[in-house]
């Protein structure tokens, strides 16, 4: 017998006894503090029954023999519950192995999304991009190869979790691998993605996009979206905000599909405002948030950086909803700086 | 939030009449029930929308796999009776442009 056994033993003697002599108060609460040790050290339901078992006919030696043979029949009763524990010993440590597995796929999606934000001095950039759990089905993007223009791209994938996650690996090297012309060509480029997508994804999966080229020299914002929630663009002369629509079919749904480019002009000032439906879904209680409060929320801050504005969009409508995220959320600000 | 599913049938059509919400968590159960039938040949496969409260892009996709099956068994589909909430959901990803969408006549909800 081990040292835990006997010490168990023991003790569970001096409580049982005191029990059966004084019936008291204090003995049922070192029971319970026994439940917890039995726990704690692995030991099933059936192995204490022969514990108590043992206890009970050092305690009295004269026990009726009726009574002792019941004990084997009780044995026999706690053996469904000793499996049933072991399983759920099993089972706890595979879900620990699991969980700890995803927290790695999703410190290695992390790698997957820009690790720094562009340095553009002819472009302030914002970037909110927040899990609603472990893995993220929201996407971003940006290409900058030179001092011209700045590419960037907004994706969402339908679903959360691991499943999405996987899907955004095969639109990270999807992106990476078209030639560099095809960034300057929304339209081109959601078309060469949508291929691909189409070929590599279940009939139920898609994708939402919208990627915009700001071209520098020209002032001009060219974009397309495949199915994407639109963007705002916000005109200083106006004082007012836009919705930035772009219409086209999400990606993967037909091979075919073509997309519309548009374009808007970019005085100093103005800015354009990318982001997921995980912003547009907030809930305030059960009612969804009008657009018309996220654009509100972006005027209140929108004299701060890119990056302070969209941070503090992001922690007001969190707060609203009690700190619950429950879509992915991508929110992303481009202002013309020069 | 639930979904409940009642389906009707007649020669070479199917009336499928959604109430609830079309999300993550009903979606699965929507797919087994629409799927067996978007795989028979040659049929109007005719879904009911009116009291569909809530779609989200999981509940899309469940409808962009019975398009791509329909279209494979040379079957219609056709989706009926959105608010404008939902109907909203199908411009935006622009799967109104490839699935038939009945509009709602001004004075029906």
């Amino acid at each position: 017998m081990s040292v835990v056994d006997y010490k168990l033993q023991l003790s569970y003697k001096r409580i049982l006894k005191d029990f059966l002599e004084n019936k008291s108060e204090q003995s049922l609460y070192e029971a319970q503090k026994v439940s917890k040790f039995l726990l704690e050290q692995k030991i099933s339901p059936e192995e204490f029954v022969s514990i108590h078992f043992k206890v009970l006919t050092e305690m009295l030696p004269q026990m009726d023999e009726q009574i002792q043979d019941s004990f084997v029949l009780l044995l026999e009763v706690m053996m469904g519950y000793g499996l049933a524990y072991q399983e759920h010993q099993i089972l706890r440590n595979r879900q620990q192995e699991l969980e700890s597995e995803i927290d790695v796929a999703a410190s290695m999606q992390q790698t997957l999304l820009p690790q720094e934000k562009p340095k553009t001095e002819f472009l302030d950039v914002g970037v909110v991009c927040e899990p609603a759990k472990k893995m993220s089905g929201d996407y971003y993007h940006y290409v900058h190869e030179d001092d011209k223009g700045l590419g960037m791209a907004i994706a969402d994938i339908i679903g959360k979790g691991v499943p999405a996650a996987l899907c955004m690996s095969m639109i990270k090297y999807a992106m990476d691998s078209l030639p560099s012309e095809q960034q300057l060509q929304p339209s081109l480029l959601l078309e060469n993605l949508n291929r691909v997508v189409a070929q590599n994804v279940g009939d139920s999966m898609f994708i939402t996009m919208m990627y915009g080229y700001y071209n520098r020299t020209t002032g001009d914002f060219h974009y397309s979206g495949a199915g994407h929630e639109p963007g705002f663009f916000y005109s200083v002369a106006n004082d007012a905000f836009e919705e930035l629509h772009a219409k086209g079919l999400v990606l993967g749904v037909s091979r075919q599909t073509k997309y519309r480019e548009y374009t808007r002009h970019l005085d100093v000032g103005d800015f354009i405002v990318l982001l997921s439906d995980g912003v547009t879904e907030c809930r305030i209680g059960d009612e969804f948030i009008e657009r018309e409060e996220i654009t509100k929320l972006i005027r209140k801050y929108m004299h701060l950086t890119a990056q302070e504005t969209v941070n503090r969009v992001y922690e007001e409508l969190v707060k609203i909803q009690d700190f619950v995220l429950r879509d992915d959320f991508t929110l992303i600000l481009l202002r013309r700086t020069v | 939030m639930n979904l409940t599913i009642r389906s009707e049938q007649t020669d070479n059509a199917h009336h499928i009449y959604l109430a609830g919400e079309i999300d993550a968590y009903t979606a699965p159960q929507l797919r087994e029930s629409l799927i067996p039938l978007a795989k028979e040949k040659g049929i109007e496969l005719t879904i009911h929308f009116n009291e569909v409260e809530y779609i989200d892009s999981t509940g899309l996709g469940v409808f962009v796999g019975v398009l791509k099956t329909t279209d494979a068994n040379g079957s219609n589909l056709k989706l009926c009776g959105m608010s404008s909430r939902v109907r909203r959901l199908f411009s935006i990803t622009g799967l109104d442009e490839v699935i038939t969408i009945e509009e709602v006549k001004e004075g029906q909800s």
